[in-house]
């Protein structure tokens, strides 16, 4: 599949966002992060800008953003639907409890939490419906799987966390749990993207050329000649091929920077203070968010569409 | 239930008014002239569909057809009347008036019309108004006239219009309704374009047939054949013969039809060493003799007692004959025939040849068809059924390009006349004006050239013996292509594509003006690209072009408008008046004759002229009789449309057969009929007189038939058509070679003419492969049509060159295997010639010693309104820059032209060549890369993006929908298959139409 | 509404295609693009159409596959391929606006291309690569089964049937209502053994494949006697001859 920048940088920043939002929104429920005002401010801030900046980096890709409202009005049947409906749900009642958190510190009580409760709720679920809008997408082996949805969870929270991690370390508040928290979803990450890898390269689609063909039955089914020369819609859109030397590369990019780097960073950072635990926790999400761009940029190059069957790969 | 209308889907206007009008008129996005429907929306054309009324293509549209309104789009088209003002090959040109371009051309004519009319070389190439231009030639005076048929597919005519009076290309057609076994020899394609293709889907659809592909390449045709016999490329001969002598060994052959219908039983005179050695024994009025059972020795116009095919007899004069029909069985029953001599050339097994014989007797003989309908033969005998043998065969240019196409298009003519099979029910039906005697009447070309006079014959004819070559005293040609010369003597259609050469040399007769029209000279109909720009742009010490003045007609600006001096711009087919006539090749079917036209349905929106206007106009500037009246005014003031109406051949024959007489009443005959577009134009711009059922079969020998050719004016007399098993006309020039005769070849030809002039078919390896080191170019190379491109002029076409932009080499996977080349990668294509980069792509279904590609996708840098970095350009490549244009020299260094030896044909298919990996440094681009030639001048920039239709949507017209119409794509032959409702398809089933009146 | 009819359509319109006479010609894909570049998606807009990397928007393409068995034996087969119209489409689901969506009354899936936002996602939900995004139109279009073709009074009654379908020179392409199994397509179907593209992904195309029948090859070795010669030698097969025309 073709690597859209603009849907890459949604993914990242908009997977990272709500999963900083739903630790702000955990952490504050339990008092684990600093209720100072200029924190609560600038990290929820931070997320919201994140998960804005993301959304509206996905419209660009759009024929019609004008249109885009247009959008909400499906959540019965498409996920990019209810993504788009949870996206817009969620900035509700978690933009509620930032504000009371924020603003009126003193009031609210239970029904703020709820409100709080909710927001991370709607967290998870909008994360799921960004990767149930892959996961559902049968035609693509490499997204209609059950690893999707959970890594999707994960890299959110991973990155997530290590934001939150980032966040806590600059304004030296105490940071044992975040820290831990981001070591624990950093491996499991880890973990669960090599798990994928094998997946993916161990199995096929349930797709081949003789079954696209229906010509099966006759034998071993090989393109002749496609439909055109030079590349149509699909072929640039679906087509999108990357060589196994350059995915390797940039598997291991994904596992260094994306998950191993920052692991260490924070082990690390966990064991120094002042400036230089600082410059550590900022290192690691620097490493991070580059370790996940590579990661969502393969996540579309490695994924083959069942419509290249037309076009010549020998499996999808 | 299910004619409740749909409920109404707010989403969807589905009546729209589509069309402000509808006109119909004749595809020329290819040779195949098929009916369209042209619907216009706001002056501009919304949608180009088939006419289901016509007899050609019943409602269906090619690819090409339906991207007609990309070709009126061309950013190519000429614009103006231009006049050469860089050199030759620049594509610098300035833009004149028609005033100015006529006069100019007028004053060039002129001037060789004064000093000798064959100075001027007309050669009109893909002309489908060859009756036109020829009689231009001819009024002209200029022997030095043809059109393309000698590059195209003489050796298919001639080998057929000598063999059974008629040929393949379009002549003629299997009968697809009842064969039970077609054979199909080297056809990618063809000219009868959209017919093969509704009838295949008929043949296939009914399976209870068998279709058979020779072709080296599996693609196309190939593709649905039940069988693919993946040939090696010019060993179809041996393998026809091979299989003709398993039938004759079995005794699988209709002696009757052969006795009948052909000359078997005529005798041929041995006298070894004679002068009338091999020539038919004749009675006193010249007819040719036979033997009777009883031994007795009659005219072959007896009808009383049984002729004999073989034994021995004297005639009267003492000399010994046998039949013709024995020679040719001895001849082909010995080893050199064998299925097994012909596997090792053919690389199609001894087995295989031995089931494909077995096969088509089973066919011929167990299958046979009896058609209940009475007929009465030309000597009025009278036969209640007609016997069909439902073997059908078909043969394009896989035969016919190459050097040895004559003799295997005979061979297979052969065949078919063996096994019974043509024009019978279930075989290869001819399509009127044929059959036509054979050898074809007319006797030979013009030859006589006065100034400012008529020559003194059409400029093309049949020659049947040394009189009638175009030759001087001393033997040497006198057409500039050579044609009718000892070299190519029977070359019915000219040799276009000798004709730059010959004018440059200037060995033979010299030129002043080299006239050409719509033919891509300086690319993809030349052999020898490099070569031939050269001869195009050569000067003389003096700094004058060695071609002295090059006059072109073409619509677009393709790679052989930058040679020329003066460019007559024509109009697109959609923009003019055409006559598709009976005089020339007409829309025939097997089922009647046909004949069309086109009318203009769009206006030209440039300073173009219709070329028949144009040279309508030359000839009354000129004042060539016929073109002028008396008074001197031109005859057809209303230009081509008026030609086509008011001109007369013969009185009573005219360019189009419908609705003749004043009262539209006549049929073929009759006075001109002022009415007569009109008439066409109401009917859907075509004619058609549906044949009897009489008259649809034993054409060749039916009295009802022969009797309609007379009155329509196809033949002179109501005689019977006999097929040429043995070629007498063959024999003649051969026994010139042996010495015998007042007229004789040069000494160094009598080789060459021994042996090729042999009277029955022959296989001999082509020329090329004979010449060429086998070991060092190993591998044939042969292009396929494209079924989506016209040769070149496809690539100007926005949609058609969105389905094949590039052209790779296509080798057999297991060459490329042990090559070690793969997918995507670059190789030279070297011959003795030159060599051509391309890219690879590897395949299965491709004969192991051959490589292809697709024909005239490559194209020149700056050609065709396309941006420079076209992949046409800059991937694609043109195998004509490595096929030579001459063969090896002769002893005495003399160099023949790369063409079959009987008819000149072009032997495209010849080529030899090797193939080596390039460099990496070498992949991604095509070389030779000749330089860019300046883009048209005044034409627009070629658009980045095109809404085409983005206005023609249509408006609502408020009419509620109505149901949708079933389709079942077969019609009547699935009807027959599954059960199924028949005829509600589109009307293919054209010759059942009545003539709408 | 983007969720698939719920009611059984009354008619499932669709294609046949029969791959046993389809000649590759991509007569079915021009015709497609001239109808509907002027037709209810107009235009199917054409990029760079005489430049370096030509590309537009088509609805029907014709690929060619070569199929080899374990045996070597192989065959070329042409392969045309355009909308599905699919029963349980996915590409109606997936989409986040209603613009795609499957018409209750025949079943053919159409985009409204006055709510697409171009989001493009149905194209990635359909398998088999038969939707079509113009990239200047900013919005997805697709085959739409010549629905303004198919039902217009304003065309003669043998132009009410798509136009791949009535141009199709082999007549490899048959049109009709696959939800009457009396229907002729129907009925086509079921006696030639029409299957479906790729079943494993559970769209449920309407348009059937009729695959290439078995090559009539063995014929010689079944059915038909090889031949055997009258005579050892030409001169004993002339003899025969002679005596058989000659001496009776
Ligand atoms: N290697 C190789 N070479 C071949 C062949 C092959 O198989 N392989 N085939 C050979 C054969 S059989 C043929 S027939 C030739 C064909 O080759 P050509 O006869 O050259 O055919 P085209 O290139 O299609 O068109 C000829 C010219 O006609 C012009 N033209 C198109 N429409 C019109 C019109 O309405 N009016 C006028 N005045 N001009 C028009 C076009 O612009 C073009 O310049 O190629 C031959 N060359
Ligand atoms: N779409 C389209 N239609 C056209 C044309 C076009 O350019 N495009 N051109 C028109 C013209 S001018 C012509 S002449 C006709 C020609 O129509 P075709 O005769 O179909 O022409 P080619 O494409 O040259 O096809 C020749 C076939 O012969 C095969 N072949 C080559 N050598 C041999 C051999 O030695 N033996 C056998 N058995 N096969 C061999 C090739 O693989 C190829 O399949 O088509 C006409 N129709
Ligand atoms: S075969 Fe195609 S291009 Fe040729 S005349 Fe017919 S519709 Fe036109
Ligand atoms: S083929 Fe593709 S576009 Fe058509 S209905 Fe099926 S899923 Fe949708
Ligand atoms: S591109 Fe248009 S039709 Fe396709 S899913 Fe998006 S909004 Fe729907
Ligand atoms: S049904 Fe109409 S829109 Fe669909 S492929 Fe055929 S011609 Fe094109
Ligand atoms: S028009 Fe018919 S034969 Fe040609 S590609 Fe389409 S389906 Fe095949
Ligand atoms: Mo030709």
């Amino acid at each position: 599949m073709h690597p859209a920048k603009s849907v890459i940088f949604f993914t990242t920043a908009s997977g990272a966002g709500y999963g900083l939002l739903f630790f702000l929104l955990l952490g504050s429920l339990f008092g684990i992060i600093p209720g100072d005002f200029w924190f609560l401010f600038l990290s929820f801030g931070l997320a919201y800008f994140l998960i804005t900046a993301g959304l509206l980096s996905s419209t660009f890709h759009l024929g019609h953003p004008e249109r885009a409202w247009r959008a909400l009005t499906q959540w019965r049947s498409s996920w990019l639907s209810r993504e788009g409906v949870m996206a817009i749900l969620t900035y509700i009642p978690s933009g509620l409890y930032a504000i009371f958190k924020l603003f009126l510190p003193e009031t609210g009580g239970a029904a703020v939490a709820v409100l709080g409760v909710l927001g991370a709720i709607a967290c998870i679920i909008t994360v799921y419906c960004t990767a149930m809008i892959y996961a559902s997408l049968k035609p693509v082996h490499a997204w209609a799987n059950h690893y999707v949805p959970p890594g999707y969870l994960l890299l959110s929270a991973a990155t997530g966390a290590v934001l939150v991690n980032c966040l806590m370390v600059l304004w030296r508040a105490e940071v044992f749990l975040p820290s831990w928290l981001a070591v624990l979803l950093l491996g499991a990450s880890l973990f669960w993207k090599i798990r994928y890898w094998k997946f993916l390269d161990g199995t096929k689609s349930v797709s081949s050329p003789e079954s696209a063909t229906g010509l099966g039955e006759f034998g071993r089914v090989r393109l002749l000649e496609a439909p055109h020369t030079e590349a149509n819609y699909l072929m640039k859109e679906m087509g999108f091929k990357i060589a196994r030397k350059h995915a390797a590369k940039l598997r291991w990019i994904t596992l260094l920077a994306g998950f191993a780097l920052p692991l260490l960073l924070i082990v690390l950072s966990m064991n120094v203070t002042g400036g230089f635990a600082a410059f550590l926790v900022i290192l690691s999400v620097a490493s991070a968010a580059i370790g996940i761009l590579a990661e969502r940029w393969l996540f579309f190059a490695e994924a083959r569409h069942t419509v290249g069957l037309y076009y010549g790969a020998e499996h999808a | 239930m299910n004619d409740r209308r749909p409920a109404r889907d707010p989403r969807v206007d589905t009546a729209l008014l589509v069309s402000d009008e509808v006109k119909t008129t004749t595809c020329y996005m290819c040779a195949c002239r098929c009916g369209i429907k042209v619907h216009l929306k706001n002056n501009k054309i919304r949608y180009i569909e088939g006419n289901p009324d016509h007899p050609i293509n019943g409602g269906v549209l090619c690819a090409k057809g339906s991207a007609g309104i990309m070709q009126q789009n061309s950013p190519a088209k000429l614009r103006k009347p231009l006049l050469r003002t860089g050199e030759r090959g620049k594509g610098e040109f300035r833009e004149i008036e028609w005033e100015e371009a006529l006069s100019l051309a007028t004053e060039w004519l002129q001037e060789a019309r004064g000093t000798d009319p064959s100075r001027l070389a007309f050669f009109t190439g893909r002309d489908q108004s060859q009756s036109f231009t020829g009689w231009f030639a001819k009024q002209y005076g200029t022997r030095n006239f043809a059109a393309h048929g000698g590059f195209c597919s003489v050796n298919m005519a001639a080998a057929g219009l000598y063999s059974i009076g008629g040929a393949f290309w379009e002549f003629g057609e299997p009968d697809w309704e009842k064969t039970k076994y077609f054979m199909m020899f080297g056809v990618a394609e063809d000219h009868d374009s959209n017919p093969i293709k509704i009838g295949l889907g008929k043949l296939k659809t009914r399976g209870d047939a068998k279709f058979v592909s020779v072709n080296p390449v599996r693609t196309g045709y190939s593709a649905i054949a039940d069988e693919w016999l993946g040939i090696r490329p010019g060993t179809d001969g041996l393998f026809v013969l091979s299989i003709i002598q398993e039938l004759l060994k079995a005794d699988k052959i209709d002696w009757n039809y052969l006795i009948r219908y052909t000359n078997a039983p005529w005798l041929v005179i041995r006298n070894p060493g004679a002068a009338n050695d091999g020539l038919f024994a004749r009675g006193d009025d010249g007819k040719p003799l036979m033997a009777l059972k009883d031994k007795s020795i009659v005219s072959s116009e007896t009808t009383d007692g049984t002729p004999v095919l073989v034994g021995e007899y004297k005639l009267p004069s003492g000399e010994t004959c046998v039949p013709a029909f024995q020679i040719m069985a001895e001849k082909y029953l010995t080893d050199d025939y064998s299925p097994e001599r012909a596997a090792k050339e053919t690389g199609i097994d001894a087995a295989t040849i031995r089931r494909i014989a077995a096969e088509l007797a089973h066919a011929a003989f167990e299958e046979e068809i009896t058609l209940d309908i009475p007929w009465t033969d030309w000597a009025g005998r009278k036969q209640d059924k007609m016997i069909g043998r439902p073997v059908s065969m078909h043969a394009m240019r896989g035969i016919s390009a190459h050097s040895n196409g004559f003799h295997t298009c005979r061979s297979i003519h052969l065949l078919q006349m063996l096994l019974g099979s043509v024009d019978v029910p279930g075989g290869f039906r001819h399509k009127p004006p044929f059959p036509k005697p054979c050898p074809p009447g007319g006797g030979a070309a013009g030859k006589v050239t006065t100034a400012n006079t008529p020559l003194n014959g059409m400029p093309l004819g049949f020659p049947t013996s040394p009189e009638d070559l175009i030759i001087d005293d001393a033997g040497n040609p006198l057409r500039i292509d050579k044609a009718y010369s000892w070299e190519y003597p029977i070359a019915a259609h000219g040799l276009m594509h000798t004709v730059i050469r010959n004018a440059w040399e200037k060995e033979g007769p010299e030129i002043d003006v080299l006239f050409m029209y719509m033919a891509n000279m300086g690319w993809n109909s030349s052999m020898n690209v490099p070569d031939t720009v050269r001869y195009l742009t050569d000067k003389n010490e003096d700094g004058s072009y060695r071609i002295p003045k090059i006059i072109y007609s073409d619509a677009y600006y393709s790679e052989t408008v930058p040679y020329a001096d003066l460019i007559l711009p024509d109009t697109t087919y959609l923009e003019r008046w055409d006559c598709i006539s009976l005089l020339d090749r007409p829309i025939s079917t097997a089922h009647g004759p046909a004949d069309s036209i086109r009318q203009p349905v769009v206006p030209p929106d440039r300073d173009v002229r219709p070329f028949q206007d144009v040279l309508l106009d030359l000839g009354a500037r000129l004042k060539l009789p016929g073109f002028v009246t008396e008074a001197g005014d031109a005859a057809y003031p209303g230009g081509y449309a008026d030609y086509m109406v008011n001109h007369e051949r013969m009185p009573g024959l005219g360019p189009l057969g419908g609705w003749r007489n004043a009262d539209g009443s006549g049929k073929g005959r009759g006075a001109p009929n002022p009415n007569q577009l009109k008439a066409y134009i109401d009917n859907g711009c075509f004619w058609i007189k549906p044949f009897t059922e009489e008259q649809s079969y034993y054409k060749f020998a039916g009295k009802s038939y022969l009797e309609e050719a007379v009155r329509m004016g196809w033949i002179g007399k109501a005689d019977r058509v006999v097929m040429h098993i043995y070629s007498e006309p063959l024999q003649k020039f051969r026994l010139a070679a042996e010495g015998h005769g007042d007229i004789q070849p040069p000494e160094e030809m009598r080789d060459r003419l021994k042996n090729y002039f042999d009277p029955l078919p022959i296989w001999y390896k082509p020329f090329v492969e004979e010449a060429v080191d086998g070991d060092e170019y190993p591998l044939h190379a042969v292009t396929q049509r494209p079924m989506h491109m016209y040769h070149s002029w496809g690539s100007q076409n926005a949609w058609l060159r969105q389905i094949t932009a590039r052209n790779p080499l296509f080798i057999s996977a297991d060459l490329g295997h042990d090559m070690d080349i793969a997918d995507g990668d670059w190789v030279w294509i070297s011959s003795t010639h030159g060599k051509v980069k391309a890219e690879v792509k590897l395949m299965e279904g491709v004969n192991r010693q051959t490589v292809w590609t697709w024909n005239a996708i490559g194209k020149r840098k700056g050609a065709w309104g396309l941006k420079e970095d076209a992949p046409e350009a800059t991937k694609g490549f043109l195998l004509n820059q490595i096929i030579p244009e001459l063969l090896p020299p002769r002893a005495d260094g003399y160099r023949y032209s790369n063409s079959d030896p009987v008819t000149g044909q072009a032997a495209w298919y010849d080529l030899r060549v090797k193939i080596e990996k390039c460099a990496a440094h070498e992949c991604g681009e095509t070389a030779p890369m000749m330089p860019s030639q300046n883009h048209l001048i005044g034409g627009p920039a070629p658009l980045d993006i095109s809404r085409y239709g983005e206005d023609l949507k249509g408006s609502p017209s408020g009419m509620p929908s109505v149901r949708q119409k079933d389709w079942i794509g077969n019609r009547e032959e699935n009807a027959e298959t599954a059960g199924l409702r028949p005829g509600h398809g589109n009307k293919v089933t054209a010759f059942e139409v009545e003539e709408k009146e | 509404m983007t969720s698939l009819p719920t009611t059984k359509p009354e008619k499932k319109l669709g294609l046949v295609i029969d791959l046993d006479i389809c000649v590759g010609c991509h007569a079915c894909a021009v015709n497609c693009k001239e109808w509907n570049t002027g037709g209810h998606s107009a235009p199917l807009t054409d990029i760079d159409p005489y430049g370096a990397d030509p590309n537009g928007v088509w609805f029907n393409r014709i690929h060619s596959f070569e199929v080899t068995n374990d045996e070597g034996e192989g065959r070329t087969v042409n392969f045309p391929k355009s909308c599905l119209h699919c029963e349980d489409a996915p590409c109606v689901t997936v989409c986040p606006t209603g613009a795609s969506y499957k018409r209750e009354e025949d079943g053919i899936v159409l985009v409204n291309a006055d709510h697409c936002i171009g989001c493009k996602l149905c194209s990635w939900a359909c398998p088999y690569g038969a939707r079509e995004y113009d990239e200047t139109a900013g919005v997805m279009k697709k085959c739409t089964l010549c629905v303004d073709k198919i039902y217009n009074p304003n065309l003669p009654e043998e132009s009410r049937v798509p136009a791949c379908v009535s141009t199709c020179p082999a007549g490899a392409r048959s049109f009709g209502d696959f939800a009457d199994p009396e229907s002729d397509v129907s009925k086509l179907v079921a006696s030639r053994g029409g299957f479906d593209l790729m079943p494993e992904q559970e769209c449920k195309p309407t348009n059937k494949y009729l695959p290439p029948r078995p090559k009539k090859l063995g014929q010689a070795a079944d059915d038909i006697q090889a031949l055997t010669p009258i005579a050892d030698n030409s001169a004993g097969v002339i003899a025969r001859w002679i005596d058989k025309f000659l001496s009776a």
